[in-house]
Parts: C-alpha cells; sequence; structure tokens
C-alpha cells in the first residue's frame, strides 16, 4: 500500500512538474528570448527604446502585411513569433544564467541580445555548449569575434572601431581643420576602446594632430566641471566624446552652459540618442554618430530603404510619440536578419522549423536589408556584420521643433570596417589596408 | 589665469557640492552612530523632488518669476525631509539603535535598494530636466575660462549650510543637548532629555541636507535612475579623511578631495580616481580616526 502510495506521489509529481514547465514551442510558433536593459542607467538609453522597436516589430510581423517585400510575408516563414523578454541588468553571472533558463527551460528557439560588452563576451561559450542559436545585437566590442570564434553566435551590428573610424573620416571630408584634439570617454572598456579607435583613426588622417588632453571621468561621473575646465584651458579644435546617456546628458548641460561648444568642436561618436531628451538643448553644430545609418540620418537617407524605413519610422512614432534612435535601429536590424535566416533555412529543409544547426548555416555570410542599410554578415568567417554609417551635424529646426541632422556623409561598410581576418588595431595601426571608399 | 588658480577654482566648487552631500552622513553617523548608506538615496530622491517641483513651478507660470525655481529647490529638500525622515527613522532605525553597527549597515543598505526601486516606481526610468536654474545666475568669467554662476552660488550654500550646522550645534541649547546625547545618551535621557526626539530631529536634519545635494545638483545633470550610487561611495571618502561625525570634518574632506581631484584632471588625468582614494589612505595612514574624530578608548 505504501509502496503504491509512493508511487503515485511520484507520478503525480512528475506529472505536475511536466505540466509547470514551458512546452517547447509548436511547430507553428518560433520563440525567441530577448535580453536587454529594462533597469539601469543604459535601460532608458538602449534596452527600452531597442525592446519597444523590437515589439513593435514582431506585432507587425505576425499580422503580415505591414511591411515591404521581401518583409511582407507573416511571422518568421509563416510561424507566429513570440517573444519572452529578460532584463539584462545584473551583470554577466545572472546573465549567463538567464541564458541557460531560457535555452533549457523555456526552450527558446533562437536568443537575441545583449547590450553589455561583458555580457557579450560572456554568454558566446555557454551557447556553443548548448548548441542555442544566438544573435548579439548591440555591444560594440571587436573582442568578441577578434579573440573568440563561436559556431551558433552571430552579431548583427558592427562593432565599435566602425563608429571612430567614420568620425575621423567625416572630419577630413568635411576638411576641418584639427591641429589639435582632446577627449571626455567615460572610464570603462567602452570609452577606452573608443578613444584608442578614434586617436588610431586620426594618427592615419591628421598624423600632425596633437592630443591635448584625455579624460576619463568616471561612469556616472554626473559632475564634469573640473573635466570642462581642462578641455577650455587646453583649447583643442575638437573633443572627441563616445560618452552615452545620463553621462552624455550631463555633460551637454553643463558645457554648453559653459561655452564648450563655441570653443571647440564637439564630436560625439554615439550621441543621437539624447536628442528626444535634450531637443533643443542638444547645441547645433554638433558632429553625430549613431552607431550605424540610424535614427535621424536613416530618415534622411532615403534611396531604395526609404519605404521599409518610413514604414518602421512611422509606426514608432505613432506608437511611442518620438522618433526612433540608435537602439531601435539595431534590435529591428538583427529581427530582420533573424527572418531572412529561418526563412533561408526553411527553403532549405523543405519548410519545416529550423534547428540551431539549419539556423547557423543559414545565417553564416548572411546578407539582408533593414531600415540602417544593407547588413552583411562579412567577418569572423561570417558570423560579425559590417553596416554602412553615417555621420552628421545637428541642427534644430524652430519651425518644426524637431532637431535635424545636415551635412550628413554616408559611408559604405568597406570603408570604415576593417576587412575579413584583420583586427581592428592592426586595421588602424596600419592605415586602413583594404578600406573601399568612394 | 594661472593653473594653480584654475585648480583652486576647480577644487572649490567640487568641494562646495561633496560637503553638502557629505555633512549629512557625518550628523547622522554622530547622533545616531548609524553609517547610513541610504544617504545616496536620498539624495537621488532630492534631485528627483527638485526636478519635479521646478517643472511643476514653470508648468504653472513661474516663467514670470524664474528666481522662485530656487525656493522650489529647498521646498522639495525640505519635503522629502518630512516624509522620509519620520518614516525611516521612527519606522525601521529606531529598532536597531545600540545594535551591531554592521548590522546597521546592512539596514540602510536593504533601504538603499528598496529606495532605489521606490524611485523607479513613481519617476520611471526616464530622465527628468530642468537647466533653467542652472543658468538663471550667468555666467562669471575668470580669466580665459567661463564659470556658471550657479557653481559659485553651490559654494555659496556649502559655506551657508556649514555655518548652520557648526553655530546650531555649538552656540544654542538645541546644539548643545545634541552634544550631550552624543556624548553620551543615558545620562542624557536620565538628565529628562528626550533623546528619541533628538535622535528623529537629528535624522531629518541628515535627511534633509541629503535632498539639499540632491536638489541643487539636479538643475546640471539629467535625473536618472542610479544617480544615488556613484555619490554615496565619495562621501564616505570625505567624512573618513575628515572623521566621521566630524562637520569640520567634512568640510576639511571635502576639501582635500576637491582639490586634489581637480590638481589630478588638470595634471594626470588617468589618476582622478585613484587620487581620491590615495589621499583617504595617506590620512588614515597618521589619523586612523580620520583628520578630527576624537581617539575613544576601545572598550573590552
Amino acid at each position: 500500500m505504501m509502496k503504491s502510495r509512493i508511487g503515485g506521489l511520484l507520478a503525480a509529481t512528475t506529472l505536475a512538474v511536466g505540466m509547470a514547465g514551458p512546452a517547447a514551442a509548436a511547430d507553428d510558433t518560433f520563440k525567441i528570448g530577448v535580453i536587454t536593459f529594462l533597469s539601469g542607467q543604459a535601460a532608458e538609453s538602449f534596452g527600452v527604446p531597442a525592446w519597444n522597436g523590437g515589439k513593435l516589430l514582431v506585432d507587425m510581423l505576425n499580422e503580415g502585411g505591414k511591411l515591404p517585400a521581401p518583409y511582407d510575408k507573416m511571422g518568421f516563414g509563416g510561424m507566429k513569433i513570440e517573444a519572452v523578454i529578460v532584463d539584462e541588468a545584473g551583470g554577466a553571472t545572472k546573465q549567463v544564467q538567464e541564458f541557460r533558463n531560457l535555452v533549457q527551460r523555456e526552450e527558446v528557439d533562437a536568443v537575441v541580445g545583449y547590450v553589455s560588452s561583458g555580457d557579450c563576451l560572456a554568454v558566446p561559450p555557454v551557447a556553443d555548449e548548448l548548441k542555442a542559436f544566438t544573435i548579439l545585437y548591440d555591444c560594440g566590442t571587436p573582442r568578441v569575434f577578434e579573440d573568440g570564434s563561436y559556431e551558433y553566435v552571430f552579431r548583427t551590428a558592427a562593432h565599435a572601431t566602425m563608429d571612430n573610424v567614420s568620425l575621423a573620416r567625416y572630419l577630413k571630408s568635411r576638411d576641418f581643420d584639427v591641429p589639435s584634439f582632446a577627449g571626455l570617454n567615460q572610464d570603462y572598456a567602452w570609452g577606452q576602446d573608443s578613444w584608442a579607435d578614434f586617436t588610431g583613426a586620426m594618427k592615419q588622417l591628421y598624423p600632425d594632430a596633437e592630443v591635448k588632453t584625455a579624460l576619463f571621468p568616471k561612469f556616472g561621473a554626473g559632475q564634469y566641471g573640473t573635466e570642462i575646465s581642462a578641455l577650455l584651458r587646453e583649447k583643442p579644435a575638437l573633443v572627441h566624446s563616445s560618452n552615452w546617456g545620463g553621462d552624455l546628458q550631463g555633460f551637454l548641460i553643463q558645457a554648453t552652459a559653459r561655452g564648450l561648444h563655441k570653443r571647440a568642436q564637439l564630436a560625439l561618436a554615439a550621441g543621437d540618442h539624447v536628442i528626444p531628451q535634450l531637443q533643443d538643448k542638444m547645441p547645433d553644430g554638433i558632429f553625430l554618430g549613431a552607431r550605424g545609418v540610424n535614427g535621424l540620418a536613416a530618415y534622411a537617407r532615403g534611396g531604395e530603404l526609404k519605404q521599409l524605413t518610413d514604414t518602421m519610422w512611422d509606426a514608432y512614432e505613432a506608437e511611442y510619440n518620438t522618433f526612433p534612435v540608435q537602439a531601435p535601429f539595431r534590435m529591428w536590424q538583427a529581427l530582420f536578419g533573424l527572418k531572412t535566416a529561418v526563412e533561408k533555412a526553411m527553403a532549405d529543409n523543405g519548410g519545416t522549423k529550423p534547428t540551431s544547426e539549419e539556423l547557423a548555416a543559414a545565417m553564416k555570410g548572411l546578407s539582408w536589408d533593414a531600415p540602417s542599410g544593407r547588413i552583411e554578415m562579412a567577418l569572423a568567417d561570417g558570423h560579425q556584420a559590417i553596416q554602412p554609417n553615417a555621420i552628421g551635424t545637428t541642427k534644430w529646426n524652430a519651425d518644426t521643433g524637431k532637431m535635424e541632422l545636415v551635412d550628413v556623409e554616408y559611408y559604405d561598410a568597406r570603408c570604415v570596417n576593417p576587412p575579413e581576418g584583420m583586427k581592428s588595431q592592426d586595421w588602424l595601426a596600419q592605415g586602413f589596408p583594404g578600406a573601399e571608399c568612394d | 589665469m594661472d593653473l594653480a588658480a584654475t585648480i583652486l577654482v576647480d577644487g572649490l566648487i567640487y568641494a562646495g557640492w561633496l560637503f553638502i552631500v557629505s555633512v549629512g552622513l557625518t550628523l547622522v553617523f554622530g547622533v545616531l552612530n548609524i553609517l547610513n548608506i541610504a544617504h545616496g538615496s536620498l539624495y537621488a530622491i532630492g534631485a528627483y523632488a527638485s526636478a519635479s517641483m521646478v517643472g511643476a513651478y514653470f508648468a504653472l507660470g513661474g516663467e514670470a518669476f524664474p528666481y522662485g525655481s530656487y525656493v522650489a529647490m529647498i521646498l522639495a529638500a525640505l519635503l522629502v525631509a518630512l516624509v522620509l525622515g519620520p518614516l525611516l527613522e521612527r519606522g525601521l532605525l529606531r529598532f536597531f539603535y545600540g545594535r551591531d553597527e554592521v548590522l546597521n549597515v546592512l539596514v540602510t543598505y536593504a533601504v538603499f535598494l528598496i529606495l532605489e526601486d521606490v524611485m523607479k516606481l513613481i519617476w520611471g526610468v526616464n530622465p527628468y530636466f530642468v537647466y533653467e536654474p542652472y543658468t538663471l545666475l550667468g555666467d562669471v568669467e575668470i580669466g580665459p575660462l567661463f564659470y556658471v554662476g550657479y557653481d559659485f552660488a553651490v559654494i555659496a550654500a556649502a559655506i551657508v549650510v556649514g555655518l548652520a550646522v557648526w553655530l546650531t550645534l555649538n552656540k544654542t541649547r538645541v546644539g548643545k543637548v545634541v552634544l550631550a546625547v552624543i556624548h553620551d545618551s543615558e545620562m542624557s535621557q536620565t538628565m529628562g532629555v528626550n533623546v528619541q526626539r533628538i535622535y528623529l530631529g537629528a535624522f531629518m536634519a541628515g535627511t534633509f541636507l541629503a535632498a539639499l545635494g540632491g536638489a541643487l545638483t539636479a538643475p546640471m545633470i539629467s535625473v536618472t535612475p542610479g544617480l544615488g550610487v556613484n555619490v554615496i561611495i565619495v562621501a564616505f571618502a570625505v567624512v573618513i579623511i575628515g572623521g566621521l561625525g566630524s562637520v569640520p570634518g567634512a568640510a576639511i574632506g571635502a576639501l582635500m578631495v576637491g582639490i586634489s581631484r581637480a590638481a589630478s584632471v588638470h595634471l594626470m588625468p588617468e589618476a582622478e580616481l585613484f587620487i581620491i582614494y590615495f589621499v583617504m589612505a595617506i590620512v588614515l595612514l597618521f589619523r586612523p580616526e580620520g583628520l578630527f574624530a576624537k581617539t575613544q578608548a576601545r572598550k573590552i
């Protein structure tokens, strides 16, 4: 009697556990795990707008027929897209655990995520261990594929070297005189790497330019009075900054109040995302990048992608009452890339939901159109994307009450990204070998 | 304007801000013997409250008299102190008086984490801006450099705060009672002092000073989640240099940190963070209790 009771309890427990655990996505559903910052300092600048854009696109794709060809078919290859969203806050150790949860418990078909470079470096080995198809959609560090190699991991956005090479090329193409320059960047990997990339590019394009000072205030410092004094004293022709979020907003508020923008040209490698918050408090005449042909640069571009860009732009503005900055554009290019890869894999396997292996084979070396331009998985043996970039100059339009980007220069992906097989720092040090610029 | 003068001016501006955010921390420790980690959150709530109050002031027609926004900032800090001071001190901290100092640190750290989420619930994750008070006071030209008049107003506010706290403690009856409680709370109680009220008053004053620091900082930054984290770390450095519980110590600590940091940014920017903790280490090497803390006999 006791034995059968225990047996019954065990059977009931097994059934209950089985019922409580999420079932694998059915063949008519494609389940993605999306990881981005929903809290913390990167949430407002990157994570929240990225997922706002992602959610919008998922809804449009699930509805079908909302987008121009080739994205007019419903979902991913006719499968409904289901997203499980996870907060990226908490550090790399937590994210590795969250990744395992998504793959092993939620049984997602693909993971799309990661703004933080630390997370982008921590997750890929686990993705390969679990054979989980993974797209890194945002993070900038070149080290992911320059120091490692992964079978199931892909990054659908260009790495950060592009941002600073484009900025240096913009100065050159505008005949901007740079006898000296200085930098103010956040004191962690992003800021340090951006400054190294910018000085590396400047060494090639402006070999005589003198570096006046390189300032690295603490991440989240808030107070930049002393740094601004140092920049005003040193009188550089140009001040470079890759600051983002609250740090960039605080720096701009304090710098413009003290007239730094009138005494030195400000060049912001990744600064477009603060425009919706600062509006006309963002001074005119700043050289501005958006880590790709994103945001205002995409809107101003026109051309063959205008219909796709305008469709997403209008939908985003209607839904969120603000225009999309760089983060949603990077989420869109990841999801459009995933859709293209899924449908390519399904065309090859007879129309069934692809496995991770089939997805990885389809994604390798793939290219597709996104509102940010043509994305090509051209580096790291087809695992790392290159994309075109644009730099422009800010100008407030008092009539429309909107910030515009003028004098925009567009750069081909192969002009501002290193070629296959070459590390970014070597490419910069050797004077951009293999660069294809018009 | 030579380099030394620039360093001095930059250092004084930073020190003024640092003193305001640190003096409440040292006051609470001096009276309640609690190292209040939640001081950083109270600073951040002061910044949010200030942004909201100033925003509301201008929305209600404050453009006609923009200087009224400074009153709104101070009222915001006062409001934070009146609401959160009693709530935290009466509702939580009083249950931990006399307990292990480490336990109090953990309790206030828990409060810090809770308040971080409370701020997100109330104000969301999007930034708040209130630039108007930052530019109202015009520019100050010193040699080839322009400073914002507001920066010097913060120095003035720090001097007023420092004098007010010092005079209250040393020249008023209430201050003498507070000093008696600091010296021996049990004896004070037997002499008829309402110690609980002194604790509440001191904690509310500390909360006000933290919130005032945030309120005065709000116009020069974008007020975003996580604001209080960095502040509490540097404020600890200041009060440890000056000696925990010492108001003049907080002033000297703020000056030492402010000026040494400014010197580093101008002369050796890569050592900007290092220099603050280097100064702290040197002081502790020669004065383990901090510069102004009285050496206490260890009870065994």
